[in-house]
């Protein structure tokens, strides 16, 4: 592998960052006050993306298994900690998140590697745990928001089955499949529209990276049924374990 | 199924650190219709939740024919002491639907004529049950909640202000259909309520309930009898606490 040498790509990078200043100088000239958050972003992106593209370097270079699963638990931990901020309002909304995504994250990798789709190699497997938990983190949140909102807003229905006789799973199986069907949405119509609307990222990189479009295109069917998949299992985590947040095991409501 | 005896003894209960009910003690005979009357707030609706577990009781306040119902299984529990809210959530589907989910809920499947004598209990014709259960007057709501609750086979019903969302006449019709279903089903009722005139009519004893404590309790004819100085009737003047509607 080549070390990286950023300087060589600079003037397409400045390049692209003239763009980014006509936007600003218009922002300034309107007072839109847009053109500190642009400066904020940018400087922050050159810096992250500086630093893990020396750090995947160096990982990819020594390609230490326990090194890559020291990586994939270092990404889980920051999707569930964001997914779980975003949960709150659900009781241990954190254990929640975390449960949900490394479940999802680890079953969807853990047979992409296990079928051999990919090798347990730091070059093949942390892009792709990028894409799968980055993806997992949406579904989750979105999902547990949903839940919660469900559970809150249909009190009165839920009370009149639990009533009835139902078990907290069965008075709560109609919210539960809203939630989830609003969670994985997103996934499910970005999947149906796919080379329609928009030619999603990974294909994008490898046509640009100068691969054939039908090469390109094999990856990105094998990406999508992978996000598919794994925002499906995480949904399903999530909002099983979300929804038993607000039950006790008397099937009865918390008080919240 | 008999209908069974409730009893209700130093029960408590507070709500964030605040005290709603001290130390109220009842009960309900067999077959009794029994109101809880008293102002709006007062904790009568968060005490029948405890009655079926919708909330968790303390242990050894409440009793089923003298078990404790902390240690009953709570969902059969619930299908032998059934409820009816003040506000009517029926599920999407038609009143058919609606009327099966208690049995459907242990995979039983209820016959149509099944469901045209559960509707028929509570006073409605065979008909409705095709209708969508978004298209009902209140009054119908309320009633196919009421033969929805039934169609569990319940001995013991717990009604929380089951009329008060209703108009006078529907309210009439609901109260009528209540006295008739304790006559033919012999259930055993505990009916809360914020109307005095309401416990006159339906009630064969009544509890009044202020400020989380039982202040009066008889028979209506005693309480309400012209000229009484029992509270319930200084409650029914509008002089005490709650707001009347």
């Amino acid at each position: 592998m080549t070390s990286l040498n950023l300087l060589s790509e600079l003037p397409r990078i400045l390049a692209a960052l003239f763009l980014v200043a006509v936007a600003a100088a218009i922002s300034r000239w309107q007072h839109l006050d847009l053109e500190k958050q642009m400066l904020v972003a940018v400087v922050r992106a050159f810096i992250q993306l500086t630093l893990i593209g020396y750090a995947l370097n160096i990982i990819f270079a020594a390609d230490n298994p326990a090194a890559i699963l020291l990586i994939l638990a270092v990404m889980t931990s920051i999707a569930s900690y964001t997914s779980g901020k975003r949960g709150q309002g659900t009781p241990h909304a954190m254990r929640v998140a975390g449960l949900a995504i490394t479940f999802g994250a680890a079953l969807t990798l853990g047979l992409l590697v296990g079928l051999r789709v990919f090798t347990f190699t730091a070059q093949q497997i942390i892009p792709i745990a990028g894409m799968v938990i980055g993806n997992s983190m949406n579904v989750c949140s979105l999902v547990m928001r949903r839940m919660r909102e469900e559970i809150k807003g249909r009190q009165l229905e839920i009370e009149t089955a639990l009533a009835l006789g139902a078990t907290r799973q069965q008075a709560v199986r109609p919210h539960l499949k809203t939630a989830l069907q609003s969670g994985m949405m997103p996934i499910v119509d970005s999947t149906k529209t796919v080379g329609l609307i928009q030619l999603p990222g990974a294909m994008t990189g490898m046509i640009l990276a100068g691969a054939s479009p039908l090469q390109a295109v094999q990856l990105q069917m094998i990406v999508m049924y992978m996000l598919i998949g794994a925002a499906a299992l995480t949904g399903l985590a999530a909002s099983w374990l979300s929804y038993r947040q607000f039950f006790t095991a008397n099937h009865q409501l918390v008080d919240a | 199924m008999p209908s069974p005896r409730f009893d209700i003894t130093h029960f408590s209960l507070s709500r964030h650190g605040l005290p709603v009910l001290a130390d109220v003690s009842f009960y309900v005979d067999p077959g009794e219709i029994v109101c809880l009357l008293g102002p709006s707030g007062g904790g009568k609706s968060s005490l029948l939740r405890c009655l079926n577990r919708l909330t968790e009781p303390p242990p050894q306040t409440i009793f089923l024919d003298g078990q404790d119902v902390t240690e009953m299984d709570v969902l059969a529990l619930r299908r032998r002491v059934g409820m009816v809210f003040q506000q009517v959530a029926l599920f999407p589907g038609t009143v058919a639907d609606n009327v099966a989910y208690g049995p459907g809920l242990q995979a039983d499947n209820l016959p149509p004529e099944e469901v045209t004598r559960l509707l028929a209990l509570a006073d409605l014709p065979a008909e409705l049950a095709g209708r969508d259960s978004q298209e009902l007057s209140g009054g119908q709501a309320q009633r196919v909640a009421l033969a929805r609750a039934l169609a569990t086979g319940p001995a013991a019903m717990l009604l929380d202000e089951p009329t008060s969302a209703l108009d006078p006449a529907a309210t009439r019709n609901v109260e009528s259909t209540m006295l008739k279903l304790r006559q033919s089903l012999g259930l055993t009722v505990l009916w809360v309520t914020h109307a005095p005139e309401q416990a006159r009519r339906v009630a064969d004893r009544v509890y009044l309930l202020v400020d989380g404590r039982i202040v009066d309790e008889g028979t209506p004819e005693h309480l309400f009898r012209p000229g009484s100085q029992h509270l319930t009737a200084v409650f029914a003047a509008g002089e005490l606490g709650g707001h009347e509607t």
